[in-house]
């Protein structure tokens, strides 16, 4: 039987298994070689950053010579990136109309994102009522205004019972939420655990080749 | 040359030992019998729907890839949405509007544009293919979602699935979504996105349930064989958990 890997999922395949043994087994030639690989790493992520870069300016650049919809909203992207590259180029990150830029333009933005995420989150409370009734909602909506309830006393005034260490919301916090938190989290790293190791074994291949 | 493990490191490495046991028994036993029956979720059952749904009103699917860092513990929630955007990709690219994908990170928007091309390849349509279907929207998490809103206004998206890592701002990509009548399925790792998207989102998937995709929309069997072993994992470690609570209540730790 041949078995055919191709040359990317061998790479994959060979560093994933010597930087993850790097975690198990302290051989000093394969931590070094683990630290190595996770240095490389790093340069290479910054230059991803860049194609990143690239590709979002690549399709607004598209979008407003084609005269799509929302081509203005493309030009004013493509300007405000390439002010802020040359600003914070030319004066650098820490510079005053680069720092100007962030604390006037990038921040409030999105601060107001925040506010209409706000408005977001009430929206959905909404439509899962009126979507989804059944036992789990109603339990998740209760739970979610209990804990706001419970978050701080009310126009000034503790409820007893409900605020303060001993309180039902400390109790809630410090019981059920942490072990239904808990029970998730190993969910997730049993799921995480299992998707390295298919991309080790070369079965989950996100690249060509 | 001499090896020394330490208590943590032994108990990783025989944890790995079992899990990757656990796998090879469960893709022997798989090569004989047909597929395993998993336990239905209904995401999944709306999927192949919402597909079907999108090619015939010649709209198009998208596929929300989150913006953790490939390199990070988010990495692998990452690599199930773009196995997810493969399986989507590879089922819809018979319709006149392409899948699209967005992503927050620069290596995750190159590894899309791949795995589209890749699926376009396999059913000999790479000519089809346009770079501009993987997108990268936005490199923080909140213009990651604002570059995600007017792909979903401006593309005819019908539906929207997210898988991989966001926060709470994953709120507004599926308000978005609800508000062009689309249908919303949506997992992630992080805790708060997972809360978000049990009220925000129409099909949400929980935990471990988003790294069962890829099993649920038949990716192969060595999908299914890591499904089963995460399910013999879990109960060996309720098992560690219960004899420790166990000896930690009669003072034996």
């Amino acid at each position: 039987m041949k078995l055919k890997v191709p040359l990317t999922a061998s790479i994959t395949i060979a560093f994933g298994l010597i930087v993850l043994a790097g975690y198990f087994v302290q051989v000093p030639v394969l931590n070094i070689l683990q630290q190595i690989l996770l240095q490389w790493s790093i340069p290479l992520a910054a230059v991803a950053l860049l194609v990143g870069i690239v590709n979002l300016f690549g399709v607004h650049w598209r979008k407003a010579s084609t005269g799509q919809k929302g081509s203005l909203y493309s030009a004013l992207l493509m300007f405000s990136l390439l002010a802020t590259v040359v600003i914070a180029g030319y004066f650098g990150p820490t510079a005053g109309l680069s720092l100007w830029i962030f604390n006037y333009i990038q921040v409030p933005v999105e601060t107001s994102l925040v506010a209409i995420l706000t408005v977001a989150l009430a929206l959905a409370a909404i439509r899962l009522l009126r979507k989804r009734l059944n036992g789990f909602s109603l339990i998740f909506l209760v739970t979610v205004l209990f804990m706001l309830l419970g978050a701080a006393p009310l126009f000034g005034v503790e409820i007893p019972g409900l605020h303060g260490p001993f309180g039902a919301r400390s109790l809630l916090e410090q019981v059920p939420v942490i072990a239904g938190a808990r029970g998730i989290l190993l969910g997730v790293a049993l799921g995480s655990i299992a998707t390295g190791l298919r991309v080790m074994m070369g079965v989950d291949r996100p690249y060509r080749g | 040359m001499q090896i020394e493990l330490s208590g943590t490191q032994m108990a990783g490495l025989a944890f790995f030992a079992i899990f990757i046991l656990s796998v090879v028994i469960f893709a022997f036993l798989g090569r004989k019998s047909p597929p395993p029956s998993f336990r239905p979720i209904s995401a999944f059952r709306s999927l192949s729907h919402a597909i079907g749904l999108a090619v015939e009103a010649g709209k198009r699917l998208h596929v929300s890839l989150g913006w953790g860092s490939l390199s990070g513990i988010p990495g692998a929630s990452a690599v199930v949405g773009l196995g997810i955007l493969e399986r989507v990709t590879h089922t819809a690219s018979i319709s006149d509007h392409p899948p699209v994908s967005t992503s927050g990170e620069g290596s995750l928007g190159i590894l899309s544009q791949d795995v589209q091309f890749n699926a376009f390849r396999s059913i000999g349509a790479s000519g089809s293919y346009t770079p501009d279907t993987g997108q990268v929207s936005g490199l923080t998490p909140f213009s990651y979602a604002a570059g995600v809103l007017p792909v979903i206004h401006d593309e005819q998206v019908l539906t929207t699935i997210l898988g991989g890592h966001f926060g709470s701002e994953v709120a507004l990509i599926t308000d978005a979504s609800d508000r062009v009548g689309g249908i919303t399925l949506a997992g992630s790792d992080d805790l708060t996105a997972q809360a978000v998207l049990y009220a925000a989102a129409q099909e949400p998937l929980i935990g471990e349930e988003l790294y069962a995709s890829l099993a649920y929309l038949k990716a192969g069997p060595a999908h299914h064989a890591t499904l089963s072993a995460q399910d013999v994992l879990r109960w060996v470690l309720v098992a560690a958990i219960l004899v420790g609570a166990i000896l930690k209540f009669f003072q034996f730790l």
